[in-house]
């Protein structure tokens, strides 16, 4: 676990040593900014919650993540710094779980950024706090989900277009299989139990609770699982490089 | 120290590493020659565990690095082929993650830290980045990396690559002062480093070793024992 610190501090160090942990907060902030209030309807809709704050997250996070997290070991293939890494004592493991660590601190600081939103609804009104912690705890792990797939689709390369475009389409999916539009679309031929099972993959579906303030233990495993599961495929792959 | 027996490595179908077997002991400098693509830094990223062989055996220090990796790669010192570094830290920083990577911490980091340093001329680019600096401080600075802990075995791949003479003539001399107590084996394709720093050369041809011994025993001039023993377009079958 020491080791996998040591690796997390470092990639985290590096994301602060170049502008690009700068340029993605601000961006990651403008943007929410602009879907809560603008395209969200914030003050609009009159309530005291921050749906209009979460129901975006998993399409933001869409671009955004990937581009947090796609360097991480495409960058180490392309600079050679891949060889260094796997000649020291460590197992692939620690590395793959520092790595990993590291943007998701990353991301985390970034939503912890958005606090002036939390505060904007309690001045406001009086919502539902422990529906908007379930919300954050939800978000956190969607941005987890999403960068554990990128975290594979960058170890596949060296360049980190490709890495980009991969996750990107790979949570892209994700999203499309429960959302609604498309739901709708299948229900037309397929049986309802297909549409369920397919949309049971989706993140949307287990976002939606933690989205309105429940936090069940089944969404939790989702992600979780895809986590675990994301992560265990890109050790694979580094071990077949 | 190092033991490798019958190594074997594949890139698709070309047999790029073709039964490779020696030994390095402590106290000796081994040169290992070959033409480039003959299969060099392939059997020394075998040793350090970075590729598995498809076949043959690596133990490094009585550790096999199939069975126990961790214990064997921890009494390495490995500097890869161009010297990668991650080149967003500064030379310190990147020392310190070393130097953390291999358990030290405290005073011991400091102190390996500086020695370090101090072995490998880094004291005036310290706190620069290292994308700034040149390729001869860029290397040492990986050199620096690989000895940071002190290792029973340093791997070095193409060490003096890149350097100007005077920091040839410097590396070569550390190498020799590093053979002494430590198992040594580098990686070249310049002839006169095999008299100024080998106490032993081994030359490899298309993955084969094809002739090793002191260089006396190889005889003179190398660069024509070199020149019979080794082919010349290694991309021929």
């Amino acid at each position: 676990m020491r080791h996998a610190w040591v690796i997390a501090k470092r990639e985290l160090a590096s994301y602060f040593a170049s502008p690009v942990a700068y340029v993605f907060l601000v961006i990651f902030l403008l943007l929410t900014g602009f879907f809560t209030f603008t395209a969200g309807q914030f003050f609009e809709r009159g309530e005291a919650s921050l749906g209009a704050f979460f129901g975006w997250h998993p399409w933001l996070y869409l671009v955004l993540v990937p581009a947090a997290g796609m360097r991480l070991w495409a960058e180490e293939r392309r600079s050679g710094t891949l060889e260094l890494l796997f000649t020291l004592p460590i197992t692939p493991w620690q590395a793959i779980a520092g790595k990993f660590l590291a943007s998701w601190i990353f991301i985390a600081l970034a939503l912890a950024l958005t606090f002036p939103v939390v505060v904007t609804v309690n001045v406001l009104g009086a919502p539902d706090n422990g529906a908007i912690f379930a919300g954050y705890l939800g978000s956190l792990l969607l941005a987890g989900a999403y960068l554990a797939v990128t975290c594979a689709t960058s170890a596949l390369t060296r360049n980190q277009v490709v890495a980009f475009i991969l996750s990107v389409v790979a949570c892209l999916f994700l999203i499309l299989a429960g959302f609604n539009p498309v739901t709708d679309l299948m229900a037309r031929w397929a049986s309802p139990a297909l549409v369920d099972a397919v949309a049971a993959f989706s993140v949307v579906t287990h976002f939606d609770g933690f989205e309105r303030g429940v936090i069940d233990a089944r969404d939790l495993y989702f992600f979780l699982a895809v986590i675990g599961f994301s992560l265990f495929a890109t050790g694979v792959i580094l071990r077949n490089r | 120290m190092i033991r490798i027996e019958n190594l074997v490595k594949y890139f698709g179908a070309k047999r790029a590493v073709d039964g490779i077997s020696f030994n390095v002991e402590r106290g000796e400098v081994v040169g290992f020659l070959g033409p480039n693509g003959s299969g060099k830094s392939t059997t020394m990223r075998m040793i350090t565990g970075y590729y598995a062989p498809d076949a043959g055996r690596v133990s490094v220090g009585g550790h096999d690095l199939a069975e126990a990796p961790l214990e064997a790669k921890r009494l390495i010192g490995y500097l890869p082929e161009n010297a990668a570094a991650y080149t967003d830290m500064t030379v310190h920083g990147f020392l310190a993650f070393a130097a953390e990577m291999r358990g030290l911490s405290g005073d011991a980091k400091k102190r390996a830290i500086a020695s370090a340093v101090e072995r490998c001329f880094l004291a005036s680019v310290l706190h620069q980045s290292i994308d700034t600096l040149s390729k001869g401080y860029r290397h040492r600075t990986c050199l620096a990396q690989a000895l940071i802990h002190d290792p029973e075995v340093l791997v070095l791949d193409e060490p003096t690559d890149g350097l100007d003479p005077n920091q040839k003539h410097e590396v070569r001399n550390l190498i020799r002062e590093l053979g002494k107590s430590k198992a040594v084996v580098f990686s070249t394709h310049i002839l006169e480093e095999v008299d100024a720093a080998c106490t032993r050369a081994i030359i490899i041809d298309r993955g084969r070793v094809v002739a090793q011994g002191t260089p006396d025993e190889l005889g003179r001039p190398l660069d024509e024992v070199f020149r019979r023993l080794t082919t010349s377009d290694t991309a021929k079958p």
